[in-house]
Parts: C-alpha cells; structure tokens; sequence
C-alpha cells in the first residue's frame, strides 16, 4: 500500500470510490454487525468486506458485493482501513435514514488512501452533506480457520422459524447450547436459566429446513452474551446457515435482501464456551 | 398431573396466565379433580385471580389419585413459555403440560407449525393451597355485561389511573376515576361515565352503593374476557369488602378478588388499636407495596381453604381502611408481610397458617379443615351457572 496519494483533492486520485443511490444497502447490512466501535473496512475488487470482533471470541463479517454499488472503482487490489462503526452509521443515517418508499439518501463514499479520511457525499433531496471520518490503522482480523472442509454438521434454515425462537430465547441463561446431530434430536437449541431449562427442536424434515447436513452428533456452548447481536443480523435475514467445524466453532452465515432485492451475506463466527462431553 | 391442551384452547390458557401476571408475581398451580386451578394473589395480599379450568378444557387431563399436589413458581417463567402471544395460535398445535413431582420439574412442550418443539422445564416450589374467602352469591349487587362494555369504559381512563369507583343506584351505573385525598382537588380531573341498566346482560341492584378498587386488575381480567368474548360478571357489597369479577363459561370459571376501599375512618381507628397490642413494629424495609391500603379477605393454609359457610364476613369487622393509612396502619401491613417472609425464609412448620389479621375469624381450626378441602373445592365449581355453551373457540 503506498503510504500517500499525490493530491488530497480531485477525485481521479481516490483509491476507493463506491456509490450508492440508496444507502439503505449500506447502513442495513452495517447495523446487523454493530456490537462494538471498530471495525476493518477491506476493500477489493469483488466488494467490501467489513469486520467487527469482540473479546477475540466473536467475529462478524458483512460483505457488500461490487455489484451492490452503482459505482465501485478500486485503484488497488486491495484497500483497508479502519473507523468508528458508530460514527459511520450516524454519518449515513444523517438525514434520518427514512423509509418512505421514492425517498433515499444517495451516497459517495472516497477514500485517498493510506492517512487519509473516509469521505462521505450524502444526498437527499438536493441537500448535499459531506462527512469526514479519520481513518485508523487497520488490524488484521482474526484468521478463525473456519474451513468448510472441517465443517462436521451444517442446516440451512429459514430465518422465520429462527427469529421467533431467538426472540423468546430466555437471556438469564449464561450460554446458548446448540445441538446437530444426525438423529434426535437433529438441531437443538437450549438455555439453562434461572427458571429452568428450554429446548426448541428442529425435526430434519421441516418445511423450515432447506438443508440438513449432520455427519456427527456435537453439542457446542457459546456465550448468550457473544451471540445476541447476531440477532440484528438474523432479524435482517431470509435464510441462516448453521455450521460447526470439528473444533465446535461455531458460524452462522445469514442471506440478507436489501431493499433492491439483491442478495448480501452477514457472517458470525463464535468460539465454544467451553468443552462438552460428546455423545 | 398429564394434560394437554390444543387448537384455540392454548390461547386461552396464555392469556390467562398473562392475566395472572397482572396480579401477582406468583403462580399457583393445583391439579385438582375438578380441573386444574391457576391462582395468583398479590404481594399486600389486596388482589387475589383463580382460573379454574375443567377437565372438559384440556383434550388430555389426568391426576395422580388420592394424592393432593400443589406447587408455586414465579409466574414470568410461564410467560416465557407463552411469550408470543400474538403469534400462539397461528404457530403452536398443542401444548402438552406434564408434572414430575419427583424431579420437581414442570414441563409444557408447545407443538408448533413446521414440527418445531418447544420444550420448558421448570423448577418449582411446593405450596400450601391459595384460596381467598369470597361467597359472591351473597352479594346484594350483581352486574352482567358482555366484555366489550367494560372494556369501552375502561378505555376513558388514563393507563396511569390506578383506581377507579363504581356506583350504583337504582337503573343506573357510574364508573369515575378515583382521586386521591391528598391530591389536590384544584388540579385533579374527573372522568364519570354513567351507563344504564339496559346496556347490562343483568342488572341486579339491591343496595345502592358506590366502591372503589384497583383497574389494573380490572384491566387484566378483561382483557382475558375480550380475548374469549366471555361476559364479566360484578359482585359486591358496601365499600370495604371485596368486590368478585367472574367470567364463567362450561369449560372455565374466572373469579377475581379485589379489595375495595372504605371511606370509614373509624373502623381504621379501631384497627390501629388493635394492631398496636397485637404487634410490635417491625423494621422499615417491607414497604415496598403501593397498594398496601388494600385488604381482603385472604386465608393461606396447609389445606386447602374453605370458600363455602366459613366466609361469614359480617359488614362491621374490621377490615376496613382509610385511603391514608396512618402510619399505625402502615405498621400493621409491614407485621403482616414481615411475618409472610418469615414463613418463606424459615422452613414453615406443615400446618401453620397465614391468615390476614383482618379475618382471623374466618379461618376454621387444620381439624375441621381436612374433611372439608374437597367439599370447599365442590362449592367452588358449583358456582359455575350451568352453562350449555359450548366449549371455548
């Protein structure tokens, strides 16, 4: 990465520039992974990737595919940098983030690079704000060696029948005990709280399961704490894939339509609490 | 105790259970032969709610013979259970609720769409039985209305307005907000609606008189009563003694006990009396009740308690209170939720009883109670009119 650009002014010296006319595509897909300030921006050809992490434990990724943008022009193969995730969304949802159907905020978003700010053009209705945001070093994400071919058990269920599960999950639970496995009880869901114990049981057969992918019984823990904000993601969602790996990671990818239709994905990863005997 | 309850029914128990919540932080729950009795009584013991549902209500219902068992759990832990309300009866096929006395664990598992299965199991208490001494049938005034009445009236009143006052006389029915004395008259506003005798299903007035108790739990039992489209039904004396709000139907019977206010200072003076010889003053910190200037008639027994002949509150005992407690009278609630602690902190020998001060006298000796439990429980059921409606939608 060069370390400056020429010129701080002209738009022909931005690394990045991504357009967007309804920046609800962004700002959406940002909220289901804000759960903490930071987040690494990473930008190449194909799209942006955005990264937010807590307690080394939890990873949320949400990817913004090229196509999304009206205009994605990228001078690098690869462009990173970090900002406030806050700030951001406060910046994007500055003229109120409405949804009333025919009103949008456009956005541009430039980047000149390397100590540079994230500049943002927002739009609506001929009002035109502009917003700089100082950039910080970017952190390397944690590389969580979640490999699909260590990937032991796998569903692919509808959102629907998820949300209603996780919004009446009981929260006095310290952990969120997930099940898979290739017979009863196939996908498990269980809280330990103050009040007792609760199970939701998902039969393979479901019109709910689009895809039921167990080789192997394993039961992973993870903390309730680290898994909550996956809700937002999971609100946004159409349809969430749960995958273990033979360490019992734990990931959670979500299929998320935006408002034109087109497809995004919002990605969780979460470590196991803690090592549980299996079956 | 095995039963299950489906299709529209589930609904109905939820909202019962949401309408339990109003009252008190506890469920009682007790299989009984007659059907299973859900109770709730709040914490100054002023509200009392009963759901009995009758066997005829479940699909599935059996009880373990011979053998009393009853149990107490807090109430938001079966919330939980039904916490989509609105979504119940579109997604949950059946609801399967099964007691295993030995592991202490209560169990619903919710059927849903799609064959997703709930299960919940909850820890639990046991209890002595909860039964609050009323005797409606004596009542002077009785009023029946179809639950969309009440419920238009009701909606005149700020959500903020704890009390409301019920008059009647002759044709006529006025509900208005209570205002307290101490407020400012000035300031205060009064909302009175007057309603005829014709917009009742029954009108049966026979002493005119005007009471005051609580909305909140008015509110709740209706509701329960809108949800079912059951009408209410309103019994009460003379201001002091309690007022029973019933909604009946042939395959459950509702009865809620609320307190009413006394406008009679003197009876409290006399209370106070009594109250300091019988009690020294206890620390400060048990008050926490915000309608501790309520009392009814409450009786909490080892045995389940009488509801038939041994009600005889005479108009003239002495539980009454003014709308400001003294702070003799405030003292006198603290001795009596003091002495509720105690019996839950200390292990509460079996046969003790907790009795409010107030109805000492209504409370029969553990001897004469044990033949009577079943009877006591028949009486209650037979208060059901014999309805041929048809089982709940």
């Amino acid at each position: 990465m060069p370390l400056s650009t020429q010129s701080q002014t002209g738009g022909d010296n931005y690394v990045l520039v991504a357009s967007l006319d309804n920046v609800r595509n962004l700002s959406n897909i940002l909220k289901a992974i804000t759960f903490k300030d930071h987040a690494i921006f990473n930008a190449t050809p194909n799209g942006l990737k955005v990264t937010v992490e807590d307690s080394k434990c939890l990873q949320a990724n949400a990817f913004i595919q090229a196509e999304i943008f009206q205009e994605f022009t990228i001078r690098e193969d690869s462009v990173g940098f970090q900002v406030n995730l806050t700030v951001l969304l406060d910046c994007l949802t500055i003229f109120g983030g409405s949804t009333v159907p025919g009103v949008a905020t456009a956005l541009r978003m430039c980047y000149n690079g390397y100590g540079y700010p994230l500049t943002l053009f927002l739009e609506e209705g001929g009002v035109v704000t502009v917003c700089k945001i100082n950039t910080q070093e970017p952190e390397e994400p944690i590389d969580f060696e979640f490999c699909s071919t260590n990937v032991t058990n796998k569903v692919i269920l509808q959102s629907e029948s998820l949300k209603e599960a996780f919004s009446e999950l009981d929260m006095t639970s310290e952990v969120l005990q997930i099940t898979m496995s290739p017979s009863q009880p196939y996908f498990r869901l269980s809280t330990f709280g103050n009040s007792g114990n609760a199970h939701y049981d998902y039969p393979k057969d479901s019109d709910m399961m689009e895809l039921f992918q167990c080789t192997k019984t394993q039961t992973n823990r993870c903390k309730m704490s680290l898994l909550k904000p996956s809700t937002k993601a999971l609100a946004l969602s159409c349809k969430v894939s749960v995958r273990t790996d033979d360490r019992g990671f734990l990931s959670l990818q979500y299929l998320v339509r935006n408002d034109d239709g087109q497809i995004c994905f919002v990605e969780y990863y979460c470590c196991p609490d803690e090592e549980v005997e299996e079956e | 105790m095995d039963c299950v309850v489906t299709g529209g029914n589930v609904k109905v128990l939820a909202k019962a259970i949401h309408s339990l919540s109003r009252i008190g932080d506890e469920l009682y729950l007790e299989p009984q032969e007659n059907g299973l009795a859900l109770r709730s009584v709040n914490s100054s013991r002023s509200a009392y709610a009963c759901f009995l549902f009758s066997p005829l209500f479940f699909s599935r219902y059996t009880i373990p013979l011979g053998h009393a068992f009853r149990c107490k759990m807090a109430i938001k832990c079966v919330q939980a259970v039904f916490r989509s309300l609105s979504s119940l009866e579109k997604t949950v096929e059946k609801c399967h609720i099964e007691l295993d006395g030995e592991k202490s664990r209560l169990t619903f598992t919710l059927h849903c769409k799609y064959g997703l299965l709930k299960t919940h199991n909850l820890s639990f208490q046991d209890s002595e039985s909860l039964q609050a001494v009323f005797d409606k049938e004596s009542c002077a005034n009785m009023l029946h209305a179809q639950p969309r009445l009440l419920v238009d009236t009701v909606l005149h009143f700020p959500p903020s307005l704890e009390e409301v006052s019920v008059s009647v006389s002759g044709e006529r029915v006025w509900f208005r907000n209570h205002v307290d004395d101490e407020a400012e008259q000035s300031k205060a506003m009064l909302t009175e609606l007057c309603l005829s005798s014709d917009e009742f299903d029954h009108f049966a007035v026979g002493a005119q008189t005007s009471i005051t108790f609580c909305l909140k739990e008015l509110r709740g039992l209706l509701v329960f009563a809108e949800s079912t489209g059951l009408p209410v039904s309103m019994y009460f004396d003379e201001p002091g003694s309690p007022v029973v709000l019933s909604v009946t139907d042939s395959v459950l019977e509702v009865n809620f006990v609320l307190a009413t206010l006394s406008n009679d200072a003197n009876l409290c003076n006399h209370n106070n009396n009594n109250t300091k010889r019988a009690r020294s003053p206890p620390p400060d910190d048990f008050m926490t009740d915000d309608i501790d200037s309520y009392l009814i008639a409450m009786e909490t027994s080892e045995l389940a308690g009488p509801s038939d002949a041994l009600a005889p509150r005479s108009p003239s005992s002495n539980h009454t209170l003014t709308t400001q407690p003294s702070v003799a009278m405030r003292r006198l609630e603290r001795g009596e939720e003091e002495e509720e602690e105690d019996t839950e902190d200390t292990e509460r020998p079996p046969n003790k009883k907790f009795r409010s001060l107030f109805f000492g006298s209504v409370c029969p000796s553990d001897s004469q109670l044990t033949n009577q439990t079943i009877k006591s429980q028949e009486v209650l059921a037979s208060d059901s009119e014999d309805d041929t409606q048809a089982s709940l939608p």
